[in-house]
């Protein structure tokens, strides 16, 4: 498993790099900054774990490298989405359509609106071989089928006629996995791929996940705001708090000691058996608004460590040991704090 | 059971009425649990304070100049329908069959009626019978309507039943049509009759609003939890639903009241509403339509006041509708 | 589903059967059929009283239901006011409503829908707010005012159109009526489209078919329109009903000799067989047009097919 290109500058390795992104909504509340200078980027091959609440602009992110942003009201307005080394953001749009679905493809959290309801299952993926690479009716019905048997749907060749309300969720969230996979895509955002979904079958749909992206060596964006789903499968984390991100490390690095105290929050808050006994530690208050980020570091007003110059200075992304960057003040007291 | 969000009640306002607008949309806020704050923003996007579904539709509602222009409108023919005199000095009965079909001149803007009486006067006596059908009309159904549907909503059973299929059976009659029927047996003068078929027929609409919204606000979990803590069903359907199901009746009833008055007009015109003496714009305007190639004002000024009237209920509907529902904004 | 449409067709019969006796009622006991035969003329009692007994009428209201809805369904309308048949009525009359809410039906789809489908994708833009706040304009506008504004503007002014239709009714010189017949419709076409249109394109599934990499086009017609047709086509169909029954102020205006026209009459010379027959085709004209949008609602959404 390819595992560079993350944290140094250049490489050119990266499948997908994003610098610098910026997003905006302009509501009737006044202009939200939903995404503030976001960097990240995904090698082939690689899982890249963007964790956050809801609210963090993990997934407004996704959506602005897909180029599906909602706008007007949402835009984006500034930084790069280099994919395959070319910026997505200067392309037309005929030339980000076709790479949309075809090189890079997207899996939503429920699979059951996500899905057109009216459309049978084998009409929606076969679709994506029609439109994409002109196949006849007949051929990209049987590669509909071909692909439901891949993403292990029994008996795929009865139910590719049916309706997404007629599967049950485990099974739709597959059908989501397989128009997705359709074309090969080089890179697959999935954007809370289990929360919907029951415990067991959660488990079941990320392993699917897992396998075939190890077996087409693709690179995976995987938005969670779980972190237990993380762990297994991801190489690298990224954590967002309101439309920044704050911490990136190795997964195991980012468990063994968390460099911001956003992240020592976040694993504080869950249980652990080996912890079993002590009180769980909650993050206290609310994020912010997007409408009016406090100033400084975003995350003063809730965080255990803060100074005044957290108040007044936002802080850069130190670089906090190989591989791994941390958008604090007093990254290396919480370093040390955690070891 | 397909039960298409598309509004069955839309029967019947083929021409003249003007039904159909009222439902369709109010029924798709009764499809909606309980109207939520507005928080139809981009995703992570900050809610505002929060606020209560009433004050923050009053909020909206003060600041959006087609409500504020229609409650105008609104508020200035309730006071010339009670006190016609303050801007109309004449008399609407007085006629001058030498001025007869004569157009503009001073002191008589709108010209004279085919009977020599002054337009101008007629169209300001013309509000009081059509406000007045129509807000007798719109209450009469609005409380028969929301009293049977909530308590069938509410209950259930065989009356919830029985009150569907009345009301299937009232929608099965063409509004015009029955109005035609029922209203032209009847001789009298006044504005009852007209007011009590609109109730007839006007009740079903607001019954199946009000039954939806009841049935979906006592799935609710707090209307369970109320239940499950022993409240009574008095004290639920006052405290826990009604609140619930008053705003899709609200909304549907202010639109409906400019299609009653709609209605009324269309009624009159056809011989069948109301009658004379009565000064009615549907009358009036009946009457001008045998002489609209050479003197089209007699038919433009009641045609316009009327108008403008209907126009003025269904905006302030569709206004507090979009402001009781910020979803369909 | 064939158990589905006996069940409606089941739920019917009870709904039939009240509105018919409702308007049956109307007629029958709270107008006088004899008297209005006579006119102004003061009927000699014998002859009435024969009459009476002639026509049922001197038998319990329910008794006398029974007796019409069993001539009617042996086919036998009984006599309208010019000695005509009933039936030879319906058959010169219907065809040409028929024609009438076949225009107003088009115009509805072809204007109303392009509408609705333009404003709701630039929804709260320019164009958007123009159509809303037009459409509210013509839903205010009562039928019967709009018909003489646009006979005079199209028909009078600028001779357009014919003013009047001649009897047989030809399909061009409805395109004016129909339109008016058309217009409240018509205006609540476009706002149920352009509502549903703006709520579907935040749907899910269009995001999806949108980062599925379709071309916009494909997104709105096989994604969005598919979806936020439901509910307009099935308004439309129960309007057909409704349109047919509420003829009556467009027939009046342009002359047409069509339904609206002969009820009218009917009603105005209290002939009670020519109101009664009348409105009860129009009453089941109307349920098996309900019926009909149910088993079309049922077609183009699949989790109701299904269920």
């Amino acid at each position: 498993m390819t595992n560079d290109g993350h944290g140094g500058e250049g490489g050119g390795t990266a499948l997908l790099d994003v610098r610098d992104l910026t997003v905006e909504f302009r509501t009737r509340d006044g202009v939200a900054h939903a995404v503030n200078g976001v960097s990240y980027r995904v090698a082939p091959g690689e899982t890249l774990a963007v964790l956050g609440e809801s609210g963090s602009g993990k997934s407004v992110t996704a959506q602005a490298v897909m180029g599906i942003l909602d706008s007007p009201p949402g835009r984006v307005t500034g930084g790069q989405v280099l994919f395959h080394g070319r910026d997505l953001l200067t392309l037309r749009r005929e030339e980000r359509r076709r790479i949309r679905g075809a090189k890079m493809a997207m899996i939503f959290q429920d699979a059951l609106s996500a899905l057109n309801p009216v459309l049978s299952v084998g009409a929606q993926l076969a679709e994506m071989f029609r439109v994409h690479e002109g196949t006849s009716r007949k051929e990209a019905r049987g590669r509909a089928v071909e692909l439901m048997e891949r993403v292990g749907i029994p008996a795929a060749r009865a139910r590719v006629d049916d309706y997404p309300h007629q599967f049950s969720g485990g099974m739709r969230q597959r059908i989501m996995i397989a128009m997705a996979l359709a074309l090969g895509p080089d890179l697959i955002i999935a954007d809370e791929p289990t929360t919907a979904l029951d415990v067991t079958v959660q488990a079941q749909v990320m392993d699917l996940l897992a396998e075939l992206q190890r077996e087409l060596t693709m690179g995976l964006i995987l938005i969670t705001h779980d972190l237990g789903v993380v762990a297994d499968v991801a190489d690298t984390i990224a954590v967002m708090y309101a439309g920044r991100i704050v911490e990136t490390a190795p997964v195991h690095a980012l468990y063994r000691a968390p460099a911001h105290p956003y992240t020592r929050g976040l694993l504080e808050s869950i249980p652990r058996l080996d912890h079993k006994g002590r009180r769980l530690h909650a993050i206290k208050g609310l994020p912010p608004s997007l409408t009016a980020i406090p100033p400084g570091c975003p995350f003063h007003p809730r965080c255990p460590l803060a100074q005044d110059i957290c108040r007044t200075d936002p802080p850069p992304l130190y670089e906090a040991g190989p591989g791994r960057a941390s958008a604090c003040h007093f990254w290396k007291e919480t370093l040390d704090g955690a070891r | 059971m397909p039960d298409p969000y598309v509004p069955k009640e839309a029967i019947g306002h083929g021409d003249g009425g003007t039904a159909a607008l009222a439902i369709g949309e109010a029924e798709s806020l009764e499809r909606r649990p309980s109207a939520a704050p507005p928080s139809a923003g981009p995703p992570g996007a900050p809610v505002g304070k929060p606020r209560s579904l009433w004050s923050d539709a009053w909020h909206d509602l003060r600041r959006n100049p087609v409500f504020v222009l229609s409650a105008l409108v609104i508020v200035f023919l309730v006071v010339i329908a009670i006190w016609p005199q303050l801007i109309a000095t004449g008399n609407p009965y007085r006629a001058d069959l030498a001025k007869a079909q004569q157009g503009s001149q001073p002191g008589h803007p709108f010209g004279f009626d085919t009977q020599g009486r002054d337009v101008y006067t007629r169209v300001v006596y013309g509000a009081r019978a059509s406000i007045t059908v129509g807000v007798c009309a719109t209450a009469g159904a609005a409380l028969l309507g929301s009293l049977l549907g909530g308590l069938a909503g509410f209950f259930g059973g065989w009356g919830d039943t029985l009150l569907s299929r009345l009301a299937d059976i009232f929608f099965g009659i063409p509004v015009i049509l029955g109005g035609l029927v029922f209203l032209s047996v009847v001789t009298s003068t006044t504005v009852w009759p007209v007011v009590g078929f609109i109730v007839l027929l006007g009740w079903p609409q607001v019954s199946r609003i009000a039954r939806g919204s009841v049935v979906t606000a006592k799935q609710n979990d707090y209307v369970q939890a109320a239940r499950a803590l022993g409240a009574g069903n008095g004290r639920l359907l006052l405290r826990h639903i009604a609140p619930n199901a008053v705003a899709p009746v609200i909304v549907v009833a202010t639109i409906a009241l400019g299609t009653y008055i709609a209605l009324e007009a269309t009624l009159s015109y056809l011989g069948a509403g109301l009658k004379p003496p009565t000064v009615s714009w549907g009358i009036d305007i009946s009457t001008a339509s045998a002489y609209i190639r050479s003197a089209p004002h007699m038919l433009l000024w009641p045609a316009g006041a009327l108008s403008i009237t209907v126009l003025a209920f269904i905006m302030l509907g569709d206004a507090v509708r979009d402001a009781l529902d910020p979803k369909l904004r | 589903m064939g158990r589905y449409v006996v069940r409606r067709l089941l739920q019917m019969i009870p709904v039939f059967i009240g509105s018919t006796f409702l308007i049956f009622f109307m007629v029958y006991a709270l107008g006088d059929p004899v008297a209005a035969m006579f006119g102004d003329r003061a009927p000699d009692p014998a002859t009435a009283a024969q009459i009476r007994r002639d026509l049922y009428l001197d038998q319990p209201l329910g008794k006398q239901y029974l007796h019409y809805m069993g001539q009617i369904f042996q086919g036998n309308f009984g006599t309208a006011f010019n000695g005509q048949s009933v039936t030879e009525l319906m058959a010169s009359a219907f065809p040409v409503t028929l024609r009438l809410t076949l225009v107003a039906i088009v115009l509805e789809m072809l204007v109303g829908i392009t509408l609705g489908v333009f404003s709701g994708l630039r929804r709260g833009r320019g164009i958007d707010t123009s159509v809303l706040l037009l459409s509210l304009i013509v839903v205010s506008v009562p039928t019967f005012v709009s018909g003489y504004l646009l006979q005079f503007v199209f028909g009078v002014r600028w001779a357009w159109a014919a003013p009047s239709v001649a009897p047989e009714a030809p399909l061009n010189e409805l395109l004016l009526p129909g339109l008016v017949l058309a217009l409240v419709s018509l205006a609540y076409v476009t706002r149920l489209t352009r509502t549903s249109i703006a709520e579907n394109a935040r749907a899910d599934y269009v995001r999806t078919a949108l980062a599925k990499g379709l071309p916009r086009h494909r997104v709105i017609t096989r994604h969005l329109l598919r979806n936020s047709l439901i509910p307009v086509v099935t308004f439309i169909g129960t309007d057909i009903g409704a349109l047919m029954g509420g003829a009556i102020v467009t027939e009046r205006i342009f002359n047409i000799h069509g339904v609206g026209f002969q009820l009218y009459q009917g009603i105005l010379r209290q002939n009670s067989p020519t109101v009664v027959g009348f409105v009860t085709i129009l009453v089941l004209v109307f349920l098996l047009a309900n019926l009909l949008v149910d088993l079309l609602y049922a077609v183009l959404d699949p989790r109701i097919r299904y269920a």
